[in-house]
């Protein structure tokens, strides 16, 4: 009854396969009709999925299709299957859902590129990744997945490789995943070895009883899975590769560097949360990581010029947002916030491509200035995708950020502070949101004349995709509506089979009164941020000049991203080279060689007096092989 | 199958290629090439039967052949294929007809002798694989060394004498001291059972007391760990790489290296089990120190190929990690890797020498924005270089799992040592796959490249195929060695176990003594 669930990976894959193949033949209209029917007919698929899903009891609603044995080998078995369950559903129509309109949008965003078709290839090989990533059924098929679209943001970061700096921005990207994934494939044996297994349904089946609350195991699992995480959803420390692979083209941005791959991390928390749920310590690790890395990241927002750079340090601060959720048990709440951010952060980054396309390829805000008048419909989109990141009550980001705070406050495993500091981040939000907003859309019109004469209202095929996300954007939130207001949270019930409750915590009761009352400061702060926004960029627009002069130390400080990348550059990058050359300069040449050498020299002074042997023919050495042949086989035959 | 010695003639089919080359005038370049291809593409499609008829629900030696050679000393040409020798068996016959098509504009001097020699290099590398009995099988492996020597020495690069000399110089070395223990081996097995032999299934049966294993096997150890080649043993490996050819690197990447793990499984570790127990820690370290390093050295390369004969000894320190790992998983994947890194690296100086072809240099730093003017060379390479970073789909992952799978299995920390080599050949592969392929063009000689032909593009594909076959369906090929590597694993847990129950036993009369 399931069976067509192959074919939701399957089909972007041979997208892929033939426009990689003979793409360069096609024309570009072919290309793009191949990619985007692609991904559509996965998107139609997952619908019937979810909905044939959603036909099914709550209990009954878990689906595995296996296709075949890939790899046994001893104490090791592992299937290439898939898995349908409401997490992995959610996910299934988010990565379509939002690929499949950024595949439109592309059309239009690329259209002037010669490679085209490499570029088509390269998104139907990153939605297959993706898909086999939320769809696997076993920790090895996530595992392929994770690689997979991390050889995509690769290839699709580097993808104008005549310049040296997007490559390095690929390469970056991929080697710092490695070092997450070094972590997370040793969860993978840890679980191997403990589980017997890398079957979800087994694992977690077994988890509850072969895993101690609390134990040592549980936390090692989780806390090797979750180094993998913060390589690929940009936490911290290795969230150093995400602002630089915004060297991609913006629709890469969107889709993979915002809207789905760097959530892969979040979803496979939530898909793990029996695991995390035996472990409050690796959950409190995970909560510390993502409220630090959500006021981290957004203060460095704060003070970016690069329109792009700015949306890359708030998606990581977003992501910081859902490893709160998360870390703090509630795993719905990080995937409901992975979904609408999905949305509105998709919305951003196009509607920010759109202004780069109609500035014809600034994208640095000072420079900019006063485009409402000039792409009034980008200005639109772009403004609500603004207020819903922001937190404007009413609008997708409110509903899923609150539901957040108020976890991050209320839940057995939270803390007043993570609330705290999720909330100050909120108000650092909804600043550098709207100081992006206003320095590209108000005030004085900064650009030079002749790039002023060009600006145009970007092509049907980017707006359209924009309009649908503004909608998603807007009305997204009002499928997990809190109890607290009226709402009955079906996003939450529809997850709940998949989240196992583990453990005796009770949840604590805290009064309506409270949730408002915290609600309310949510609120206010990012009303706050807004207000000083708008006295900082519209009103008196001389004071954040004067201002950044008094504080010179902290805007530069801020402005150079606390000079981790240099710190890293230094310890890692120059170390490991600097090591290398010794070893290979001083270690094998000196020693090794100069041993051997030695050896040599003596042999060869010995030697001498076979040197007439050697004459140089390779005729002689040929009739020498051939006499020693001819020795053998006579031996042989005698 | 039966009755047909399938093995002797895959294995001898090169050497009738060989009087058949005599046969042709010197000058016909075009023509002996076509007559080597053919005759190695024969073979390979002659081994296919191997692979297609071995049996997998059995354990032992199949297809096995022996006739009496010198009764007197017990020397028999005896052969014989497992779950172990198969695939690198077919490997080899694989690689060789790629390799002289790899050769077909590369070699101008001397074609007649370096193709006699492919060829006869081949009958070695398969001899070796096959050999059951220690003579024959030291006959093999001389029998390759000489023809590699040629290879290296005559159609080399500008230091190839001093190349070929020292490959020589380190194999010899190790050669002679394990011509020594299998000589000791055969008297102090035929003394105690009065059966002098060299059959090999029948030395197993008669291992010696520890203190003599411990000796022999260090002898062997030392003979494999140079070919393999284990830290510190490697510095003959990037000169030789640099200096030899493509066919010769490719042959000495793809083959001749895996004589040396071949050599452990079979003989060093399958002989001298105790003695291998005991110096575990010793041939781990050594592993993991070669893996580390290797990639770090590799690292800062300024010349492509040498890099990759760096990155060969981080690979092969992962195969020698699984080896040692002493579980299924551990063997499986040490022996699924030498064939991953057979395939992977051999493309890799396939590409490099159309690289050379085309520029006469290998330095890095010559080449810089190569992908817009040879794109198809250039999605070749970029898969290349994700099946030797070990990218999961293709093969090379297969074999990094199951080693540090079985690694970890067998020592949490050996495991978390050995995967660092996934961040470092990211890091060293990309880096150089940066430089020689991204960035703007600088130099005016790389703006006149021409992109593969038609014969080049046919090297690849059927490596790339395989490179895709390999790791989208593993168990084909793990399938045929399960039952063989637990006939390695039970005999040795069997000697092992054995002797700490000895042991034990012993004390406790010692404890009751007193």
């Amino acid at each position: 009854m399931f069976n067509y669930l192959i074919c939701i990976p399957l089909f972007p894959a041979l997208g892929a396969l033939i426009n990689g193949l003979l793409g360069y033949k096609f024309s570009k209209r072919v290309v793009h009709d191949i990619a985007i029917t692609a991904i559509g007919v996965s998107f139609v698929l997952s619908l019937k999925a979810f909905f044939q899903l959603l036909s099914l009891p709550p209990d009954q609603r878990v689906v595995e299709v296996i296709l075949y044995s890939w790899i046994y080998s001893g104490g090791i078995s592992v299937d290439v299957g898939f898995l349908l369950d409401p997490l992995s559903a959610v996910m299934l129509l988010v990565v379509t859902g939002v690929g499949f309109l950024i595949h439109i949008y592309s059309t239009g965003y690329m259209h002037e590129d010669e490679s085209y078709w490499r570029f088509f290839t390269y998104l139907n090989l990153f939605v297959f990744a993706m898909l086999l990533l939320v769809m696997g059924n076993n920790f090895l098929m996530m595992f392929v997945g994770w690689e997979g679209v991390g050889l995509c943001s690769y290839l699709l970061i580097g993808f104008w490789y005549d310049d040296h700096a997007n490559a390095d921005a690929g390469k970056k990207a991929f080697v710092v995943n490695r070092v997450g994934d070094f972590g997370f494939i040793l969860g993978i044996f840890l679980i191997i070895v403990t589980f017997g297994s890398l079957r979800y349904l087994e694992v977690f089946d077994k988890a509850t009883t072969l895993l101690p609350y609390g134990g040592t195991l549980a936390t090692a699992i989780t806390l090797l899975l979750f180094v993998g995480a913060t390589g690929k959803s940009a936490q911290i420390p290795l969230y150093v590769w995400l602002p630089d692979a915004m060297a991609g083209p913006t629709p890469v941005s969107a889709l993979i560097h915002a809207a789905t791959m760097v959530t892969a991390g979040v979803y496979m928390i939530a898909r793990c949360n029996v695991l995390y749920s035996l472990a409050p310590f690796s959950l409190g690790v995970v909560a510390t990581i993502g409220a630090l890395t959500a006021i981290f990241a957004a203060s460095m927002g704060l003070v970016q010029r690069d329109i792009k750079k700015v949306l890359a340090y708030s998606t990581i601060s977003q992501l910081g947002y859902m490893f709160l959720g998360v870390g703090v048990a509630a795993y719905s709440a990080g995937i409901f916030h992975l979904m609408t951010h999905a949305f509105f952060k998709a919305l951003l980054f196009l509607g920010a491509g759109s202004v780069i396309h109609a500035m014809g390829g600034e994208q640095d805000i000072m420079n900019m200035g006063g485009l409402r008048k000039y792409i009034p419909k980008t200005f639109i989109v772009f403004l609500i995708g603004t207020l819903a990141i922001a937190g404007t009550p009413g609008l997708s980001g409110f509903f899923s950020k609150d539901e957040i705070l108020w976890q991050a406050f209320s839940s057995p495993h939270g803390h007043p502070l993570l609330w705290l500091i999720g909330t100050v981040a909120a108000g650092m939000t909804s600043f550098y949101m709207f100081r992006l907003t206003f320095l590209t859309f108000f005030g004085k019109e900064r650009m030079d004349e002749h790039t002023k004469h060009h600006i145009h209202e970007s092509p049907n095929s980017m707006i359209i995709p924009l309009m649908i996300l503004a909608v998603l954007s807007v009305i997204g939130g009002y499928v997990g509506v809190p109890e607290a207001l009226g709402g009955s949270n079906h996003f939450h019930h529809f997850l709940e089979p998949v989240i196992k409750k583990v453990g005796t915590t009770q949840p604590h009761h805290y009064s309506h009164a409270l949730e408002y009352g915290l609600m309310a400061i949510s609120v206010g702060i990012a009303v706050v941020g807004f207000f000083i926004a708008y006295t900082f960029y519209i009103k008196n627009p001389q004071l954040p000049v004067s201002l950044a002069e008094k504080m010179k130390g902290i805007y530069t400080l801020l402005y150079n991203k606390y000079y981790v990348d240099e710190i890293y550059e230094f310890i890692f990058v120059k170390g490991c080279k600097g090591l290398g050359t010794l070893l290979w300069q001083k270690f094998d040449v000196l020693v090794i060689d100069g041993i051997v050498n030695g050896v040599g020299a003596i042999v060869q002074y010995f030697g001498g007096i076979f040197a007439k042997i050697q004459t140089g023919s390779t005729q002689n050495y040929a009739v020498g092989i051939l006499l020693g042949v001819v020795l053998i086989i006579s031996i042989f035959i005698f | 199958m039966q009755g047909i010695p399938i093995i002797s003639i895959v294995t001898f089919f090169p050497l009738l290629g060989v009087l058949i080359l005599f046969m042709i005038n010197k000058e016909n370049e075009r023509v002996l090439k076509g007559v080597a291809f053919v005759i190695a593409l024969i073979d390979f499609i002659i081994s296919l039967p191997v692979l297609f008829y071995f049996n997998e629900n059995t354990p032992g030696f199949q297809f096995t052949e022996m006739y009496v050679w010198i009764e007197r000393l017990g020397i028999s040409y005896f052969v014989g294929i497992d779950g172990i020798s198969l695939l690198l068996f077919v490997l080899t016959t694989f690689l060789v007809p790629i390799c002289i098509l790899c050769s077909w504009t590369y070699i101008h001097k001397n074609v007649r002798e370096f193709l006699i020699c492919m060829l006869v290099l081949e009958t070695g590398m398969l001899g070796a694989f096959v050999a059951l009995d220690l003579f024959l099988f030291y006959v093999f492996w001389e029998l390759m060394l000489i023809p590699m020597y040629f290879i290296i020495g005559v159609w080399g690069g500008q230091r190839r004498i001093y190349a070929a000399i020292k490959f020589v110089l380190y194999t010899l070395f190790g050669s002679v001291l394990m011509l020594v223990a299998i000589l000791v081996l055969y008297f102090y097995v035929g003394s105690k059972t009065g059966d002098y032999t060299f059959n090999l299934l029948k030395l197993y049966e008669n291992i010696p007391p520890y203190e003599v294993q411990i000796w022999l096997f260090a002898a062997f150890a030392l003979s494999f760990a140079i070919k393999v080649p284990m830290f510190p043993l490697h510095t003959w490996l990037p000169d030789a790489h640099v200096e030899a050819p493509t066919a010769g690197s490719v042959i000495l990447a793809g083959v001749l290296l895996k004589m040396g793990t071949y050599g452990f499984i079979r003989f060093a570790m399958g002989l001298f089990p105790n003695a291998t127990q005991a110096s575990i820690p010793f041939f781990v370290a050594l592993s993991i120190i070669g893996i580390i390093y290797g990639a770090l050295v590799a690292m800062m390369q300024p010349d492509v190929k040498k890099l990759v004969a760096y990155s060969s000894v981080s690979h092969l320190g992962a195969v020698m990690l699984g080896l040692f790992s002493l579980n299924r998983e551990g063997i499986e994947g040490g022996i699924y890797q030498m064939l991953n890194h057979g395939l992977s690296t051999g493309a890799l100086f396939i590409m490099i020498g159309m690289l050379y072809e085309r520029r006469h240099t290998r330095l890095i730093a010559d080449f810089g924005g190569l992908t817009k003017q040879i794109p198809v060379f250039a999605a070749f390479f970029m898969v290349v270089t994700l099946s030797s970073i070990g990218l999961p789909g293709l093969n090379g992952f297969i074999g990094e799992f199951l080693i540090f799978a079985g690694a970890f299995k067998a020592n949490t920390l050996w495991a978390v040592l050995g995967v660092t080599s996934v961040i470092l050949s990211a890091a060293y592969m990309l880096w150089m796959f940066q430089r020689v392929m991204y960035g703007p063009i600088v130099h005016e000689e790389n703006k006149k490249i021409k992109d593969l032909n038609l014969r080049e593009i046919m090297t690849m594909v059927p490596i790339v195929i395989m490179f895709f076959v390999m790791g989208l369906y593993p168990n084909y090929f793990l399938r045929k060695m399960h039952l063989s590597v637990n006939e390695f694993l039970n005999r040795y847990n069997k000697h092992v176990t054995m002797s700490i129950e000895n042991k034990n036993i012993v004390n406790e009369q010692v404890k009751g003594g007193k």
